[in-house]
């Protein structure tokens, strides 16, 4: 008991996502399905509202072409909301909050596929295995072994990369220290080519994330539902340079 | 105004439409019910036989199939992550309602024209029950996990999530389930007695065994009263729960056309709504095909029913409106696309379909006496009537769930394999019901003898009047 409780480490991970300079490019979708031994789906599938993404660029855009007033993408992953919709209504408790990384964690051995979690989810960003994909040979060569492979009928989600998170706060616990900042990076800002996608401890006021969540441009999706999200969007100012 | 009350003076004869007017010796109607369960005809086993096929094949067989490949094969996607497996499920629900509502409420009543039918109402919810059991175990993605669902000690220290409206829903459902099926077999005890005394062979030995050595003797009749008593009025909360509790698994969710506060009443009356006119459909059938059943089931019981579909129909409309208004009026954005996707999307017509089914035709027809008499009218009624709110539910599940709060992941569903098991259920509804008419007495004969003994007619002056005892 007493070894469990030592072992609590309690680091709020947030992340932010510059709209401005999202150029929809789509490497962090790719990235986050390499990371993370996602299923590819196939293409009838993913005509049908059934494509696995853990990170989807969403597109929008205002008038009728070629009138068009872009609005900058906008790529939308699990919020890891502080009063997660998804974590109440899980009969059996395969939708969980982490107390040590305050992260929203879908346990895939107890998942039985009810998918409650996904109609409660305000973002939709909960992706269910409708079969088992195949993953022809050599593809198997590609899996992350540090990644559960799921199988049909299990609900999974972005994790913000937690096995990332948690080799890095194993090390530097090893070394007696608490992670710096920009230490430990997930697949998907790792891959981003503009540095729209910044990741880092909420509850450290100096880390880059922290400061760039209270910027003025800063956004929370769906803010009024009151899901408390850890992702904010900065949106609006195009003359706008980083300081960090 | 006096010239509104019925001067007329009904002669003996006139009475005798109604069966508890309309006695018959004991033996005799004991042995008509032993006949209508005995005789059965080549017809029978020729749909039997074709109902065993299709249960075979579009339940379990696509079931397995279903297993096996994964939820793929059926046609949920997001947005659309409950399909028609939780229509069913609330359908069947609903279906399950009407016995539990005939039989306890009337009962505690007192309504006279229960009788003859409580026992037919009664097998529609344990049938139904299994129906909406077996239909919420497809919809789970693995459901060979089932019992992660059910609180079990394990050396995981797990529980299930009690915070969870799916652990209500189970607790509550497996509480109905075990609640209505004894109060099914309570009443059932004296006909089994009744049954055991006539048949031989397995029959006999059959109804011995379910009869639990009943002799009829006063104090066993005492205790049979005391236990029916007690479950009539403990198992009408327990009902009124359920279908509460399968809304909470919508109302609960916070998403625009389910957080509804008005969820709860809403369910109950659209579970009388289509389950009563279950009953009627039910009893038309039975009424048409089973021997000797002209006798007990007569029009002044579809006269009632229609009289109770009406009422039921308007109280469904006001809930139905009452929800409409308040989530409107609330103002949400995506709430109003989604009350004007429902009536102008590319399903509006299962909405319009739904209230006509439900509002308008049994407002136009249903208050003619006539109609309501008129068993092949009737049955197209409550056909109609559970069309109706089968498009309600689908209209609430899978359409309401096209419109979220994220417009990127807009997306209709269409139904897959889930038409199938759809069928298989509907099928495997029926199956059970035409089997246990051959095994279950299907009217309480004791019921409607015990009434029969209460009613008599007495000479007042020149009028006839009728007179009901307390028994008991």
């Amino acid at each position: 008991m007493d070894n469990k409780s030592e072992n609590k480490v309690v680091h709020k991970w947030g992340m932010v996502i510059d709209q401005d300079i999202c150029t929809g490019c789509q490497a962090c979708v790719v990235a986050c399905a390499m990371e993370n031994n996602i299923s590819f789906v196939g293409e009838e599938d993913a005509g049908y509202g059934r494509n696995m993404q853990w990170i989807r660029v969403e597109r929008f855009w205002e008038g009728e072409y070629p009138e068009v007033r872009s609005t900058p993408f906008q790529p939308v992953l699990c919020q890891q909301c502080g009063s997660a919709p998804c974590e109440p209504v899980c009969p059996v408790f395969a939708s969980v909050h982490s107390e040590g990384q305050q992260i929203n964690m879908q346990v895939y051995n107890r998942c039985v596929g009810t998918r409650y979690c996904a109609n409660n989810c305000p973002y939709q960003v909960r992706e269910f295995n409708w079969r088992d994909y195949e993953r022809p040979t050599p593809l198997e060569n590609q899996l992350n072994p540090n990644v559960t492979v799921r199988r049909r009928g299990v609900m999974e989600k972005c994790n913000f990369c937690v096995q990332r998170i948690i080799s890095g706060e194993d090390k530097a616990k090893s070394e007696g220290r608490t992670p710096g900042d920009g230490e430990i990076v997930p697949a998907c800002m790792q891959a981003c080519p503009t540095d729209a996608i910044v990741f880092g401890r909420l509850d450290d006021p100096d880390s880059l994330v922290s400061k760039l969540a209270k910027d003025g441009r800063g956004i929370k999706l769906l803010e009024d539902l009151g899901t408390e999200p850890a992702v904010t969007y900065l949106k609006g100012g195009s003359s706008y340079a980083r300081n960090g | 105004m006096p010239e509104m009350v019925d001067t007329t003076i009904k002669t003996p004869d006139e009475f005798s439409e109604h069966l508890m007017f309309d006695p018959l010796p004991r033996g005799k109607m004991n042995d008509m019910v032993m006949e209508s369960m005995q005789i059965t005809s080549w017809k029978f086993w020729v749909v039997a036989g074709f109902l065993g096929m299709v249960v075979l094949v579009c339940l379990f067989g696509a079931w397995g199939y279903l297993i096996n490949e994964g939820l793929g094969v059926a046609g949920v996607n997001r947005p659309a992550y409950w399909g028609i497996f939780l229509v069913n499920t609330v359908f069947w629900i609903g279906i399950s309602h009407a016995g539990t509502f005939v039989s306890a409420l009337l009962r505690v009543f007192k309504a006279e024209f229960r009788r003859p039918f409580t026992r037919a109402a009664e097998l529609m919810t344990t049938f139904g029950l299994v129906q909406a059991g077996l239909s919420i175990f497809m919809h789970m993605g693995r459901v060979w996990l089932f019992y992660f669902l059910a609180p079990y000690p394990n050396e995981r220290g797990l529980w299930p999530n009690f915070h969870s409206p799916l652990s209500w829903d189970f607790l509550a459902i497996t509480t109905y389930l075990l609640a209505s099926t004894m109060y099914l077999f309570l009443p059932l005890i004296p006909d089994h007695a009744m049954a055991r005394d006539r048949s031989k062979g397995w029959r006999k030995t059959l109804y011995r065994t379910l009869a639990l050595g009943f002799r009829g003797t006063e104090g066993e009749w005492t205790h049979l009263r005391t236990a029916m008593n007690i479950f009539a009025f403990a198992i009408l909360p327990v009902m009124f729960s359920v279908h509460t509790i399968v809304s909470w698994d919508f109302a609960a969710a916070m998403r625009p056309g389910w957080s509804s506060t008005i969820f709860g009443p809403y369910f109950v009356i659209g579970a009388l709504q289509s389950g009563i006119a279950a009953v009627g459909m039910v009893l038309v059938v039975v009424r048409a095909t089973m021997k000797n059943m002209k006798y007990f089931i007569r029009l002044e019981v579809f006269d009632s029913l229609g009289k109770l579909m009406l009422i039921i129909s308007m109280s469904w409309a006001y809930f139905f409106f009452n929800d409409y208004l308040v989530q409107w009026y609330n103002g949400d954005k995506f709430t109003d696309i989604l009350l004007h996707f429902h009536e102008s999307g590319p399903l509006g017509w299962m909405w319009f379909m739904m209230l006509i089914f439900n509002i308008v035709i049994p407002w136009a027809l249903l208050w003619n006496k006539k109609i309501r008499r008129n068993p092949a009218i009737l049955f197209t009624i409550g056909l109609l009537i559970n069309v109706a709110m089968y498009f309600e539910r689908y209209v609430i599940v899978p359409i309401s769930l096209t419109i979220n709060r994220m417009p990127f992941t807009w997306r209709l569903y269409k139904p897959g394999i889930e038409v199938w098991l759809s069928l298989g259920t509907f099928a495997f509804f029926v199956l059970l019901y035409m089997l246990a008419s051959r095994i279950v007495p299907l009217v309480p004969v004791w019921e409607v003898q015990e009434g029969q003994m209460a009613h008599s007619l007495r000479k007042v002056g020149k009028a006839t009047v009728p007179a009901v005892s307390e028994l008991e």
